[in-house]
């Protein structure tokens, strides 16, 4: 599974964004999208195609996660959305790994033949990372969103941060990246 | 008067003189006062740095008095008793940190202050201009409070920070030199 993170500002300039892998069942916590490293601007396309539907979401329940609320199948991509009440938002967007045989729906596969970049062993299809839309994954992004939540927190108190500027701060990127392999 | 002392003495008037106020409260009002001077003086560090030492040296001249007010200590008999008065009474009613004293010099004249946790730079982080690192001491009014009290009673001192955690550093040290003894018939020195 990979991953693109995006926080945008409630005036909807992207403040911080991160790509990262999965860290669970062996994954090397590397990114490896599905378009090729030219396309990359496609997972900025997609995930911020999604703000519509988030606008909408948004009013459904009273909770600041609002789990998976979006899907661009053509690139098998799935965002799940978290906001603040400042207004924040928190997309995330992740992708599974492309199964070895086309068409084939079964997670359950081993899927440790894949070709591409010549990867070491892909996550397991048991993990976290799998099903992108089952309980244990929205789980998974639940904590995750928890935790960047509280580092923001703590990063939008610095003084030296106003809002809605972009976050530079490599204490909050390492954060960032340690929830990651933390949760997914 | 030992340290052992001095901290029971802090944690006493601490626990039953002190009206508490929200910690974030002051870090947030400390860190806009220093993120305004940092944009007043066009990110001028060493200004900063004076500027806030300054602040710091009036807060020190009144506050001296609130402090001997409120604990009701004498005159210390020698140098150390004061960096021990200053870290585990002074420090410890208005910030609520007890500092560790450490590092003298053998004349007994210089000491450091390693400061476990500083309320005043909870959630900083320093701007990442490439400067602000080498050049901002962020917490720099308590020198000047330092320096602003003992000044009040007798004592010259000179105070700067050496490391700060905010910079990378493990620990964030503050060193204190005893200039002089300033003699009771000669007027407070005015900068």
């Amino acid at each position: 599974m990979s991953y693109y993170f995006t926080i945008l500002s409630p005036t909807d300039t992207p403040i911080f964004n991160i790509a990262f892998g999965t860290s669970k069942g062996g994954g090397d916590g590397i990114a490896r999208f599905r378009f090729p490293d030219t396309a990359q601007y496609m997972n900025q396309f997609i995930i911020h195609s999604s703000l519509d539907i988030l606008e909408e979401a948004q009013w459904t329940n009273g909770g600041m996660y609002l789990k998976h609320i979006d899907t661009y199948p053509p690139a098998a991509a799935y965002i799940s959305a978290f906001l603040t009440p400042s207004g924040a938002r928190f997309l995330l967007l992740h992708q599974p790994p492309q199964l070895p045989t086309s068409g084939s729906s079964s997670v359950l596969g081993g899927s440790s033949l894949l070709g591409s970049s010549g990867s070491t062993t892909r996550a397991s299809s048991s993990s976290v990372a799998a099903n992108p839309t089952s309980p244990q994954t929205e789980e998974a992004v639940r904590q995750f969103m928890n935790e960047v939540y509280e580092s923001y927190v703590k990063t939008a108190m610095s003084p030296f941060y106003k809002q809605g500027m972009e976050i530079r701060s490599p204490v909050f990127r390492t954060k960032i990246t340690a929830a990651g392999k933390k949760w997914l | 008067m030992s340290a052992t002392k001095a901290s029971r003495i802090g944690e006493e008037i601490w626990k039953t003189r002190i009206d508490k106020v929200n910690a974030e409260l002051v870090t947030l009002t400390y860190g806009t006062i220093v993120a305004q001077l940092c944009q007043d003086y066009n990110s001028d560090y060493q200004e900063v740095n004076k500027q806030l030492e300054k602040m710091g040296h009036n807060i020190g001249m009144r506050l001296i008095e609130d402090f001997l007010a409120k604990s009701g200590v004498g005159r210390c008999a020698n140098f150390r008793e004061t960096a021990d008065m200053i870290a585990k009474v002074g420090f410890k009613i208005f910030l609520n940190v007890a500092p560790t004293v450490t590092n003298w010099t053998s004349d007994n004249n210089q000491f450091s202050l390693i400061f476990d946790e500083n309320p005043l730079a909870d959630f900083v982080e320093l701007p990442d201009d490439g400067r602000a690192q080498d050049e901002l001491w962020f917490s720099n009014i308590l020198c000047g409070v330092l320096r602003g009290a003992l000044e009040m009673v007798q004592m010259q001192i000179e105070a700067h920070f050496v490391s700060d955690v905010l910079r990378g550093d493990d620990t964030t040290e503050m060193r204190v030199s005893l200039v002089r003894y300033i003699e009771d018939e000669m007027p407070p020195e005015e900068e």
